[in-house]
């Protein structure tokens, strides 16, 4: 049985005492940690009061603190949304009114009402959009064209050369942007006696390969199937989007993967013709604003060095 | 676990309360100083966020810490992010400094130009002022509450907290525009943080030099618990000179046959009298006769006490002066040029000597250039090689910066700006980025080359800036 004790001039022990003679001090914590203790308690039954706390049921206590915001209504008109507090709601509010926001929002405002052209005379104002232009990209586009436009041959377009398929204008980026892009080459069967020739003389359009003679002749004359969209000499058709066949650039078969080997290339290019190509590119126009989409055009237009 | 031979000791006492210092006003040399430094302190503190200062760029204030811009303007000099290390440099040669004079002088810091001294010393000012010296102060204190104690008390407060609140103004003043926070303050117009500022130095100043005093000297400030590490034997010390105030059997008060030296040095009696103004007068409320401690701020203003008794009775004075150690023992004065001076000494030159070349020696513009690395080349439709390079040019001077760009190292280049931009200005006081096009010619024999891109400026104000990168062919 332990037994405090306080005689005069001792300090307050527990009363236990070990091995006859062991004793362990009784010292009270410090006022000021008690009342830091029940400082923490009313802390606490504040914030219950105030933010989200109590799980009950399938819900939990909401908290009588709130976050007011604006959202756009279905017939475009702005409207405030009061909502308890949450780290969600304070998100979309301080993307609409902290500081850096409504700095952003005064740049956006100033590019909407720019030309192109004034754009990109203005050094700041380019850097903005460019800016923007780099971090919409990296939301939107780079899931397919790679983080810095690289793409990823035969499946989507390299956007950092300076071939533009459909044309380099901002107007057609953004109309592209906006609309999607639907690109195709029917299969071609070709016969087999042919094939050869013909995937001959597409590499030699660019100076890939040397052909001479009758194989050459044979090989321009199956290319006629294909002049309709890649026209007489190859060079391409921006109307159709049908590539320039003459340049160093190779989008969907991959010519350069062969280190030169002739035969490897030859099969790249029948493969392509032989079972023709199907790219899409949806349309993004429901979720970019239009500046977003200019100030992307902007952005998408330098990297092939435009 | 100490032992406590207090009987009245209890386990409810574990902290005892504060007892209140009275410290008496005097008058000497070192109040005078004291006071010196405490007016060119004050002055400077309080009006320089005011001195206007005309600037091409930047805010028409002489000294102003902008953080929203990240730019720290100090007179003629503006110190920019990257010039961060200045900050560091002025730190060392503070703290060299510190240990300079502290090894000299002892604690002299802690005397005359703390922060916690001053405001102290302030707050001491005017409660002297309205609740009268020393003994009325004391006689306040243990009187009830009544109308007379609470008005007087009541109007410390307020002044005190007038001057702590304009401190805390003042020194959120040097982080914006003044006089417009000034403006905006009054009509709840300015920052949050503006607010915030003032309001937790208020709240400190109030109670640091108001109430808690000494307290922070002897049980919050570290610097009380390392200086001694640099004393030594002939560091001038705040010292009770106990050879000759004890004597050889002690100090005893004026009395009968005890009036003059002469009667005192037959007896064996030191010259000190007991008066006890000494302790009086001192601001943490020790004794120095009780030799050197923690509490002791080297205010000095025990001199001045003890001088005054001395120079009253006609002897000479210095009973309590700064002395060494060593000088108390054997008489012997310090040797200003010891090792450990000289040491310090050098240290603090060469830091200052290294904070000035640093300041001087800012560049006036830098660049940095970053190749993009997605993609590292991209192949053009005639064969060529493209790579990018995102150019970043800082403008530090108050004037716009105009460069022509060329690149070495690769004679066939193109280069071209985004934006086609023929030259590349730069803002005054800001920087801008620019993103640079290279092509050249396949070249199956190399994977890389290094390269260099070279910024001229148009009007020659700076000199060609100079960076280099890496070309990438495959």
């Amino acid at each position: 049985m332990s037994q405090p004790e306080n005689k005069q001039g001792q300090v307050e022990t527990t009363g236990h005492v070990w091995d006859g003679d062991l004793r362990e001090y009784n010292n009270p914590l410090p006022r000021w940690w008690l009342w830091a203790f029940y400082i923490t308690i009313i802390f606490s039954v504040v914030y219950w009061i105030l933010y989200p706390a109590w799980p009950y049921g399938d819900t939990y206590t909401k908290g009588i603190n709130t976050v007011e915001y604006t959202v756009e209504g279905e017939n475009g008109e702005e409207k405030t949304v009061t909502e308890h507090w949450n780290t969600r709601a304070l998100f979309t509010k301080n993307m609409q009114s902290s500081p850096s926001a409504l700095a952003q929002q005064e740049w956006v405002n100033k590019v909407k009402d720019m030309s192109f052209e004034e754009i990109e005379q203005d050094p700041d104002t380019l850097q903005f959009a460019m800016s923007v232009g780099h971090g919409t990209f990296g939301d939107y586009c780079a899931a397919c064209h790679g983080a810095g436009g690289q793409g990823k041959i035969g499946l989507f377009p390299n956007l950092a050369d300076n071939a533009w398929l459909y044309g380099n204008s901002y107007e057609t980026i953004v109309s592209k942007i906006d609309g999607g892009i639907n690109g195709m080459m029917p299969a071609q069967n070709v016969p087999e006696d042919k094939i050869d020739d013909l995937a001959k003389y597409v590499l030699s359009l660019s100076g890939n390969a040397e052909i001479s003679g009758e194989a050459a002749s044979r090989g321009k004359q199956a290319f006629a199937t294909c002049a309709g969209c890649h026209g007489q000499n190859g060079e391409g058709n921006e109307a159709m989007g049908a590539p320039n066949l003459t340049d160093a650039i190779w989008d969907v078969a991959d010519v350069p993967g062969c280190g030169g080997d002739t035969a490897c290339q030859v099969d790249e290019i029948k493969h392509v013709v032989n079972n023709g190509i199907e790219r899409q590119m949806p349309g993004f126009g429901d979720r970019l604003t239009e500046t977003q989409m200019r100030m992307l055009a902007i952005y998408v237009r330098q990297m092939g060095g435009n | 676990m100490a032992q406590h031979d207090d009987p009245s000791y209890a386990a409810d006492e574990l902290y005892a309360a504060r007892e209140p210092i009275h410290p008496k006003g005097i008058r000497g040399r070192f109040r005078r100083f004291k006071n010196a430094v405490l007016l060119i302190a004050y002055g400077v503190f309080f009006l320089l966020p005011w001195v206007r200062w005309e600037r091409l760029t930047g805010p028409d204030q002489a000294v102003m810490f902008d953080i929203p811009s990240r730019r720290y303007y100090l007179f003629d000099l503006v110190i920019h992010p990257q010039d961060m290390f200045l900050l560091a440099g002025f730190l060392i040669l503070a703290a060299w400094l510190l240990f300079f004079v502290t090894g000299l002088v002892g604690r002299a810091f802690c005397g005359y130009f703390c922060f916690q001294t001053l405001w102290t010393d302030t707050f001491m000012k005017v409660e002297a002022l309205v609740q009268g010296d020393r003994n009325k102060r004391m006689r306040l204190e243990k009187q009830p509450w009544n109308a007379e104690k609470i008005t007087k008390k009541g109007i410390t407060i307020a002044i005190w907290t007038a001057i702590a609140f304009w401190t805390g103004f003042t020194f959120t003043a040097y982080w914006a525009d003044a006089p417009q926070l000034f403006v905006d303050f009054f009509t709840l117009d300015a920052a949050k943080a503006a607010y915030i500022t003032t309001g937790i130095l208020t709240v400190t100043t109030l109670i640091a030099a108001g109430f808690a005093r000494e307290q922070v000297c002897i049980y919050m400030c570290p610097y009380a618990r390392f200086q001694s590490v640099m004393f030594d034997k002939e560091t001038l010390l705040v010292s009770y000179d106990a050879k000759r105030g004890e004597g050889e059997s002690g100090r005893k008060p004026l009395k009968q046959g005890l009036m003059t030296l002469d009667e005192r040095h037959g007896q064996g009696v030191g010259d000190c009298i007991d008066c006890k103004l000494c302790v009086q007068v001192c601001p943490t409320g020790i004794d120095i006769r009780d030799g050197l401690q923690l509490e002791c701020i080297s205010c000095g203003l025990c001199i001045d006490a003890c001088d005054q008794i001395m120079t009253k009775r006609g002897w000479p004075t210095g009973l309590i002066r700064y002395a060494s150690e060593q000088e108390l023992e054997t008489g012997e004065k310090p040797n200003l040029l010891k090792f450990r001076t000289i040491g310090y000494g050098i240290a603090t030159l060469a830091a200052t000597a290294l904070l000035l070349y640093g300041i001087f020696a800012r560049a006036p513009a830098d660049i940095s250039v970053q190749q993009v690395r997605q993609p590292l080349f991209t192949v053009l439709a005639s064969g060529d090689i493209q790579n990018n390079y995102n150019v970043k040019i800082n403008n530090k001077l108050q004037e716009r910066l105009d460069f022509t760009l060329a690149l070495e190292g690769l004679p066939d280049a193109k280069v071209s700006v985004v934006g086609d931009f023929e030259g590349l200005s730069v803002p005054a006081d800001g920087s801008r980025k620019y993103l640079v096009h290279v092509r050249a010619p396949r070249d199956a024999e190399v994977d890389r080359r290094k390269i260099e891109f070279v910024l001229t400026e148009e009007n020659g104000r700076i000199e060609p800036l100079e960076h280099d990168a890496t070309f990438v062919f495959r």
